[in-house]
């Protein structure tokens, strides 16, 4: 469809984002890639009067090292990110998941940023930035902040984020050696929106895992992490039958919900076997 | 075998398309592309609700608000109200309820247009839309067709002529063969099954627009329009709103496909026309895609109780088809009869002593149905070969063997089949045969042991569909037969340009499908000019005589026909004048290479781009010819033409999850003669898209209260290149016998032929675990449903 007429203005630094968020107050939206946001206001599901591009602000771009983390620009785009030299040896969750984003030419213009702060129920980042203990860097006419990522998914496309809040940059913590990941997405299309994710890190030692880490996507209104799947895995046997066992635990925690690919009841049988899997295949076995 | 090309002529050539670099290079001519100055664009009110009143209605505000010219709701427009009017009334009792463009009163499905805004800015007519002042009363809505069939169940029409229950029509077809009860009596095995044929969209790239001109020359109105069907727009818009048809052009310009979803008269076509007549200027409309997915016509939408007898050696005896089909809210244009496109085809390629059919076409608070690519046939198709499967189980037979048992044999043609047709060629044999060469039928059924041997959780299915369809739209005496309104015949004429340049002017009317590199290459072979030397021109009522358009696999096995003989009569009157200028007799010249030779002095010729200029010049013709070369010819076809094919199919089914994923697709088609075989692969590929994205991804969903959940492509599924395997196509030739060319038609084939293909490849791959269906879309949570009640059932 068609939305509805709105102002526009593009900003240059994070502090003019915030003070042009301030002076919209309720009717301002930033727009990063525009790849969530444009279907909502075409669909006319949302009708700001101003709509404030935060593209080019140099300091929401790219990927630096900052020591044991790594730290990624909100404004990043998912293309950018998924080859990114640091996210692939330092996070390759992150990368791993955000090549199963969309198709090429949304992970041109979508950002991770965007991606987070969107918060839909079915992206695929906000699993992995919880499995990964992500870090959000906040801007808000306070000054900054920082939210980790359990607190920072509150509830279907919501976030807790105010509304003259921006975010600028996500940290994302080095697990260091001996891990290993994998990203299980289902959907019926290549390109298509996850029914269930399972984001997975799994740090091996001899013939056992040691520790694992494990994000739910689609399983609830925000990411879950699935804690007592990762109890269960926490030394146990790197074989098909006690990941099974393991991965049982996964509709722990969870709320899912019906819709049209999906009754809730699948879902939740999808989660125990996409755990499997993606638990199996980040640990080799 | 060793196929031998004439390469002497371009017929039968695997030409690239010559229309394609203009298409690929965005040098198209989409209506939404036509601006004309004094412009005012058109944004419709649509309803929101399935079923209810209308308690009120005041467009006033929308007049208020920027930019905006008019803005209507059926009252304001009082006459120019026009209404879609139904030209296949399939039987004599059918309910014809009222079809008006602007709902009057009340809406009977969600998209109902209700009001309409004029700006003469765009986004500014759809803002004014908001400021329309509209109640509605909701009243119960009718989704499902047993339960509208049920007595005391809320109307969809229950208005003065319309009728007291939501029963639209029943066909039973007049009984053929012996009556089933006696065929049944003599069966050994009865296998009975409901099939459901879900609702589907078209999803063409182009979406539907339409630019109505009152500035034409004089009185004329023209109207450009993405649509398949120009010519038969023309007749019914002048019928619809009063306009003399000639002084009305419609032009379908360049067309971004259709797959039968613009084989239509839609209100838009006609509130288009009426405002712009009414304000006397040009009005402009290009629908949003989530308007296309509740106002474009809908397709599919079958229950089918299929119910087969067979001897227990396999030998089938009869079969009974029982049909619900679902019309929606209103009958667009041949809504009835799509069903009854299938009626022909349930009994397909096999040999059968009797069959029953009867359809019974239900309204529903549904957006309308009408044809989709196949119309009818896939529906039929899907329920024959999906029971043969069932059948071949039921007997424990190999479902090939059971087919090659049942089939019509190639020395067996013509055949006068079971439901009334006849069949003019086909070898069922020799397609199969290759295709199960191609597909390495033995290995992939031993591999399936194997798999199940072992308890994979990935279980190999192996389906098949051995199709045959009826195409090319179609003898005129048939079709008034079956009570449709119009014709079936088609229009070809073709000048020779003073310069040498020849242009064909079709009644065919592309969009998508290559007719422009087809029909050159019919043409170039005949009058022994290239290929680029020949414009086609299509879609244009302003240019073609006149024409029957594009849809049921029509273009090139009726179409085709009109060009050839076009093209001859020109040689045959080019040969007279070439006579004349050589002084000889007609009879010593022969026709090579595009040239007139005198035979046995090939010195003495002139070519046909000199006869050509004689004809324009004229300066010296032989008595009683006519100047300028040109011919033309109206072909009304004897018969349907049959192109059938095997099509094979092995999916691997995640029996986990549920997902299928299709790992080799071969099919066989023979499609008759081929004119290019490039432009036949390029149809069955997009036909198998369709046709596999039915099986597996497409459906339209609507919740109880008839609110459209498939509102958009993220939830309407539509498969992409990555999504779909790699085919493996191959082809046998049996020609036509109905027509000069030996032409079938391609445009349906693959989309008819694969649907089956799959359920059956996914119902084989699961059989052992107890599942005998599968819902379509096969969708993941659809499989793993089917697989949990079959472990229900079986504890
Ligand atoms: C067809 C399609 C398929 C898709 N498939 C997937 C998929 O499979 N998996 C998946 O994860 N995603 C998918 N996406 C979404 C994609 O990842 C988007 O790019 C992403 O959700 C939003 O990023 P964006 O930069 O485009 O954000 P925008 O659309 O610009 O913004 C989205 C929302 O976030 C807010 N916002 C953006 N940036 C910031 C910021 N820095 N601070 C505060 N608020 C901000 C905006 O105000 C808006 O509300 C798909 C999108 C499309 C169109």
């Amino acid at each position: 469809m068609i939305p509805v007429a709105f102002d526009y203005t593009k900003v240059n630094t994070v502090d003019e984002a915030v003070a042009a968020l301030v002076s919209g107050g309720e009717d301002a939206k930033i727009i990063a890639g525009g790849q969530s946001l444009m279907p909502v206001l075409r669909l006319r599901m949302a009708a700001p009067e101003v709509v404030i591009d935060i593209s080019d602000v140099a300091e929401m771009q790219g990927v630096s090292d900052a020591g044991d983390a790594i730290v990624i620009g909100a404004g990043t785009t998912h293309h950018a990110v998924m080859n990114d030299p640091l996210v692939k040896t330092h996070a390759p969750l992150i990368a791993m998941t955000t090549e199963t984003v969309a198709d090429p030419q949304i992970r041109h213009r979508g950002t991770f940023g965007g991606a987070l702060a969107h918060a839909d129920p079915a992206g695929d980042l906000p699993a992995a930035a919880v499995a990964l203990d992500a870090v959000m860097t906040v801007a808000g006419p306070d000054g900054r902040r920082d939210i980790p990522a359990k607190d920072f998914f509150v509830d279907y496309f919501t976030t807790s984020l105010e509304p003259e809040d921006i975010l600028v940059s996500i940290r994302i913590p080095k697990l260091g050696e001996g891990w290993a990941y994998h990203y299980e997405k289902f959907n019926r299309t290549a390109q298509g929106w996850a029914i269930v994710g399972v984001a997975a890190a799994v740090k091996r030692q001899n013939g056992s895992i040691e520790a694992a880490r494990i994000g739910l996507t689609n399983m609830g209104p925000g990411p879950v992490r699935a804690t007592s799947v990762e109890a269960a895995l926490a030394g146990a046997a790197a074989s098909d039958d006690a990941i099974a066992a393991a991965a049982e635990n996964a509709t722990d925690g969870t709320r899912a919900t019906s819709d049209l690919h999906a009754k809730a009841d699948y879902r939740e049988h999808l989660a125990k076997v996409l755990t499997k899997r993606a638990v199996a295949k980040a640990a080799g076995v | 075998m060793t196929e031998v090309l004439d390469t002497s002529t371009p017929m039968g050539r695997p030409l690239k398309r010559k229309e394609d670099a203009r298409l690929l290079h965005g040098q198209t001519n989409w209506t939404d592309n036509i601006q004309l100055p004094g412009t005012v664009h058109m944004a419709i009110l649509r309803s929101p609700m399935a079923h209810a009143k209308i308690t009120k209605l005041d467009v006033s505000g929308a007049l208020d608000q920027p930019h905006v010219v008019a803005a209507y709701g059926a009252a304001e427009l009082g006459d120019l109200n026009g209404a879609i009017p139904c030209v296949w009334p399939v039987t004599d009792d059918i309910q014809m309820p009222p079809f008006p463009a602007l709902a009057v009163d009340k809406v009977r499905h969600v998209g109902d247009a209700v009001a309409v805004v004029l700006a003469t800015d765009k986004t500014a007519a759809y803002d004014a839309l908001e400021a329309i002042d509209v109640d509605y009363e909701p009243l119960p809505a009718v989704v499902d067709m047993e339960a509208a069939l049920q007595p005391g169940a809320p109307l969809v029409h229950d208005g003065e002529g319309a009728p007291m229950s939501n029963e639209c029509y029943t066909f039973p077809l007049p009984g053929t063969g012996i009556p089933y009860d006696e065929a049944k009596a003599k069966a050994d095995v009865v296998v009975k099954r409901r099939f459901v044929n879900q609702r589907i969209i078209a999803g063409y790239m182009e979406p539907r627009a339409v630019v109505a001109s009152p500035m034409g020359m004089s009185n004329e109105m023209t109207v450009w329009s993405a649509t398949q069907i120009p010519h038969i727009l023309r007749v019914l818009l002048s019928l619809v709103t009063g306009l003399p048809e000639n002084a009305l052009r419609v032009v379908a310009p360049d067309v971004g496909g259709g797959f039968g979803g613009k084989l239509q008269l839609y209100r838009e076509e006609i509130l288009a026309v009426q405002l712009a007549r009414h304000l006397g200027r040009p009005v402009k409309w290009t629908e949003t895609r989530s308007e296309d997915m509740v106002a474009s016509h809908h397709g599919r939408d079958q229950i089918q109780d299929i119910e087969i007898c067979a001897t227990k050696d396999g030998k089938l005896l009869g079969l009974k088809v029982d049909l619900l089909a679902d019309m929606g809210a209103y009958l667009q244009i041949i809504t009835p009869g799509i069903p009854l496109l299938g009626m022909f085809m349930f009994p397909a390629i096999y040999k059968m002593e009797s069959y029953d059919f009867n359809c019974v076409g239900v309204f529903t608070n549904k957006t309308p149905t009408d044809a989709i690519r196949g119309a009818g046939r896939p529906e039929a198709t899907f329920a024959i070969e999906r029971i043969m499967d069932e059948l071949a189980a039921e007997l424990n037979m190999d479902p090939m063997k059971l087919r090659e048992m049942n089939w019509i044999q190639h020395e067996e043609f013509p055949y006068a089949t079971i439901a009334g047709l006849t069949y003019d060629t086909g070898n069922y044999e020799a397609a199969t045969a290759k295709a199960m060469d191609l597909f390495g039928y033995d290995e992939l059924r031993a591999e399936q042991e194997a798999r199940r041997a072992s308890g994979d959780p990935v279980q190999l299915g192996l389906g098949i569909s051995t199709f045959t369809e009826m195409c090319g739209l179609a003898p005129s005496r048939t079709l008034g037969a079956l009570k449709y309104v119009a014709g079936g015949w088609e229009h070809c004429t073709i000048r020779a340009l003073p310069t040498g340049k020849i242009e064909l002017i079709t009644g065919t009317s592309p969009h998508g499908q290559g007719h422009e590199t087809a029909w050159s290459q019919i043409a170039a072979s005949i009058l022994g000019v290239e290929v680029e030397d020949i414009e086609v021109v299509h879609g244009d009522t302003g240019r073609a005589p006149y024409g029957m358009d594009t849809y049921g696999s029509r273009s090139l096995a009726v179409g085709g026909q009109a060009i050839k003989k076009a093209a001859e009569r020109l040689v045959e009157k080019a040969k007279v004048i070439a006579a004349h200028q050589l002084e000889c007799s007609v009879d010593d010249l022969e026709f090579v290479d595009g040239a007139f030779r005198v035979k046995g002095d090939p010195e003495k010729a002139q070519p046909l781009a000199a006869v050509a200029f004689e004809a324009f010049s004229a300066h010296n013709l032989p008595d009683g010819v006519e100047p300028t070369l040109q011919a033309e010819a109206t072909v009304d076809p004897d018969d349907f033409s049959y192109p059938h094919g095997t099509h094979l199919c092995a999916i691997e089914v995640d029996t986990e999850t549920g997902k299928s994923t299709i790992r080799k697709y071969v099919c066989v088609d023979d499609v008759g003669v081929q004119v290019n075989p490039l432009i036949v692969e390029g149809q069955v590929h997009g036909g198998l898209a369709q046709g596999i994205a039915q099986a597996l991804y497409e459906g339209v969903e609507y919740d109880e209260d008839g609110n459209l959940l498939t509102a958009s492509f993220a939830d309407y599924l539509i498969p992409s290149a990555a999504d779909l395997p790699s085919f493996v196509t191959g082809t046998t030739v049996t020609p036509s016998t109905t027509n000069p060319l030996g032409t079938k038609g391609v445009g349906e084939a693959g989309a008819i032929a694969s649907t089956p293909a799959v359920i059956n490849a996914i119902v084989d791959a699961l059989r052992p675990m107890g599942v005998t269906d599968v819902l379509m879309p096969a969708s993941p949570q659809n499989v793993w449903r089917a697989i949990e009640d079959a472990k229900g059932g079986a504890a």
